[in-house]
């Protein structure tokens, strides 16, 4: 595959085939102009290539149309309210109880999708006043102004509709991923993620993006997606300004940044949403049409969904390096059912391929009707990206730092009676229960000690101890064990090394000293 | 078909299903059933042709029965299609049909788990 070329080789290639190119893109907006261009979408062109081989193929087809409808939570957009009389210099505002930043200038203000709203929090948030926006529904705004001597208004109250602004600019940094890992949880719990509800024991698998659709995936070497490239955007014209924020094409992961006028867009194409205990976003359709100008496009459009591949990562283990558990082709992803470890875990989507065809037919119609230009960038993509994690100064300490190593535990056969004497002489009033060899296998707590006394059933540790025990690693950040706490609305929990024997006890208590200290 | 029984507080603690089952003869499956100090929300599965005598027979036992004809009803204008409700049913109500998302809603017990799941908020139960 060309994908995997260095990027001199690259511009070797891309020279030498503008040498042999067989159509210009002048050639192919003519074509368009006058009606005359063949169109097909990104589904429909593989088997063209197959037929015809890649020279033929040029020769049949002009534009390939992509598409792809999904979350983009990197999604925004820019707002200008005219100036009020007397004048204000907008500090804070909020749309429909939805904070926008005002710290552009007097009037401007960024209304990001996933920042949920004051009143009804993660049920409403910015992506749904942009969608109710583009329905012609009224917003209530409120500002609060700095109060300067040029702007000397400090507080108003007005209610807008889409018409009312100068300008609404969607300006989106990070759209229309490439390629999206797949999400499973190891976990017992279910997760509410991003990525939707994960269920415990790798119960489902979620994948997201568009496959055989999708519009990097069909140019991976943006030989004509670049800088000034014109996009549908949710149902407008809108140009691509540059790969987008964690643009990252050495490993397949392009991102773009976009634009768009708001105020040409369908709410058809962008939908607010909200993912249980993750919070608001954007669902969004994007689509690009690709000339075919060389035999090159014409074999990178006819990628297959078998030909993409992303690794299914663990969504369980709640830090940035996820394990990566296998990788898989979004044909395997598609097919309902991919198999991890022998066994056979059910996958569906969470961006809507449905959508995504919805959107590369209605550009395909476009073009056809010669509502729809092709524009060649001014600049290429970037061929190199960064998406580095985060550089942390401020590194917070370790479960290993902060817990307590003077603690003991108990095996199952010792009695109620000794337990509870080790509760009162010990520092915690939680017990860890081990096997012969350290390894955790329950706990035991004051409460618990106290129901079996008092129902005189059992005097055995062992019978009446929790096998179901939350328990973290010592080389953990502090933050997953204050997680867990809050979660299980317990209040200590056994520290294990990487063999599950117990090292440690960490308490609530340890993490609120260490807060008072950083105070 | 399915039936969803509301049981009052009074007669919670009671065997009422073996005992219906004894007098009805009918071949019973326990879908769903949440019970608490107070009341209990239970879902049937009964064969159709025994149900109207299985809902008579709770009847008289105080026991409020309403049959779930349309368990789970979906918004068509906010569906998307995404999928995201497919494979977390328990009793996989939802499955693709050439990528548009059918449901089969007979299917449903009421678990609630894709009302929170649809990130659409398309999904609502039917409840009487
Ligand atoms: S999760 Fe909601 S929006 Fe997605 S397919 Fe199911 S009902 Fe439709
Ligand atoms: S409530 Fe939703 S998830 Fe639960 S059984 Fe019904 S359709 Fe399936």
């Amino acid at each position: 595959m060309l994908e995997e070329e260095s990027p001199t080789s690259f511009y070797r290639i891309a020279y030498f085939h503008k040498l042999v190119q067989e159509k210009s893109l002048s050639e192919i907006n003519e074509r368009i102009r006058d009606g005359s261009a063949r169109v097909v979408t990104a589904e429909e062109m593989p088997d063209i290539v197959d037929e015809l081989g890649p020279a033929g193929a040029v020769r049949e087809v002009d534009v390939v149309t992509t598409g792809t409808f999904g979350a983009m939570c990197s999604s925004g957009v820019f707002l200008n309210l005219g100036h009020s009389d007397p004048p204000i210099k907008i500090s804070k505002a909020l749309l429909n109880r939805v904070e926008a930043y005002g710290g552009i200038a007097a009037v401007d203000l960024f209304l990001g999708a996933t920042q949920p709203s004051e009143d009804r929090g993660n049920e409403y948030g910015g992506a749904h006043v942009m969608e109710d926006l583009i329905s012609g529904k009224q917003i209530e705004v409120e500002a609060f102004g700095a109060g300067t001597d040029c702007y000397p208004q400090m507080e108003l109250e007005t209610s807008l509709r889409l018409e009312d602004f100068n300008q609404a600019m969607m300006v989106n940094p990070r759209n229309a991923y490439q390629r999206y890992n797949a999400a499973t949880n190891s976990s017992d719990r279910s997760m509410h993620t991003y990525m939707g509800t994960l269920l415990p024991r790798f119960g489902n698998i979620h994948y997201c993006g568009a496959g055989i659709l999708s519009p990097l995936s069909n140019d991976p070497n943006y030989d004509y997606i670049g800088v000034g490239t014109r996009i549908f955007l949710a149902g407008a014209q809108g140009y691509v300004m540059g790969s987008g924020t964690q643009h990252n094409p050495q490993n397949h992961f392009g991102t773009l940044m976009v634009t768009g006028d708001m105020k040409k867009m369908n709410n058809r194409f962008l939908r607010a949403a909200t993912f249980h205990k993750y919070g608001p976003s954007l669902y969004l359709g994007i689509g690009i049409p690709i000339p075919i100008l060389n035999e090159r496009l014409a074999r990178s459009t006819a990628v297959r969904d078998k030909d993409i591949t992303v690794p299914v990562m663990d969504y369980g283990i709640a830090r940035r390096d996820r394990p990566s558990l296998k990788m898989v082709s979004y044909e395997d992803l598609k097919s309902g059912m991919v198999e991890i470890n022998g066994k056979e875990i059910l996958t569906s989507s969470l961006s809507s391929f449905y959508m995504a065809r919805e959107v590369a037919r209605t550009l395909k119609e476009q073009v056809e009707k010669g509502e729809f230009l092709l524009s060649s960038a001014v600049e290429p993509l970037s061929r190199l990206g960064s998406s580095r994690p985060m550089k942390q100064t401020k590194e917070s300490p370790n479960v290993g730092d902060v817990m307590s190593r003077d603690m003991v535990s108990v095996c199952e056969d010792i009695d109620i009676k000794e337990a509870a004497s080790l509760i009162v002489s010990g520092l915690f009033d939680h017990l860890p229960v081990v096997s012969r060899d350290g390894r955790l296998t329950g706990i035991i707590t004051a409460w618990d000690i106290s129901k079996a006394v008092a129902s005189g059933k059992s005097s055995r540790i062992g019978d009446i101890m929790t096998r179901r025990v939350y328990c973290v690693k010592s080389d953990e950040p502090i933050e997953l064990a204050a997680r867990t706490f809050d979660t299980h609305s317990i209040s200590a929990m056994p520290v294990v090394d990487r063999d599950n024997k117990v090292i440690g006890m960490i308490t609530s208590n340890h993490l609120s000293r260490l807060l008072a200290r950083r105070r | 078909m399915k039936l969803m029984l509301h049981v009052a507080p009074g007669i919670v603690r009671q065997p009422l299903i073996a005992s219906v089952i004894l007098e009805t003869n009918a071949l019973v499956n326990i879908e769903r059933a949440s019970i608490d100090a107070v009341s209990g929300e239970i879902v049937l599965e009964v064969p159709v042709e025994k149900s109207q005598e299985v809902m008579d027979a709770f009847e008289r036992r105080g026991v409020k029965v309403v049959p779930l004809e349309n368990p789970v009803i979906r918004d068509e204008n906010e569906c998307v299609h995404c999928g995201g409700c497919v494979s977390i049913c328990p009793t996989g109500t939802f499955r693709f049909e050439d990528w548009r998302v059918v449901a089969d809603s007979g299917k449903c017990i009421q678990c609630g788990a894709c009302i929170v799941a649809c990130p659409q908020r398309a999904l609502n139960l039917v409840t009487k």
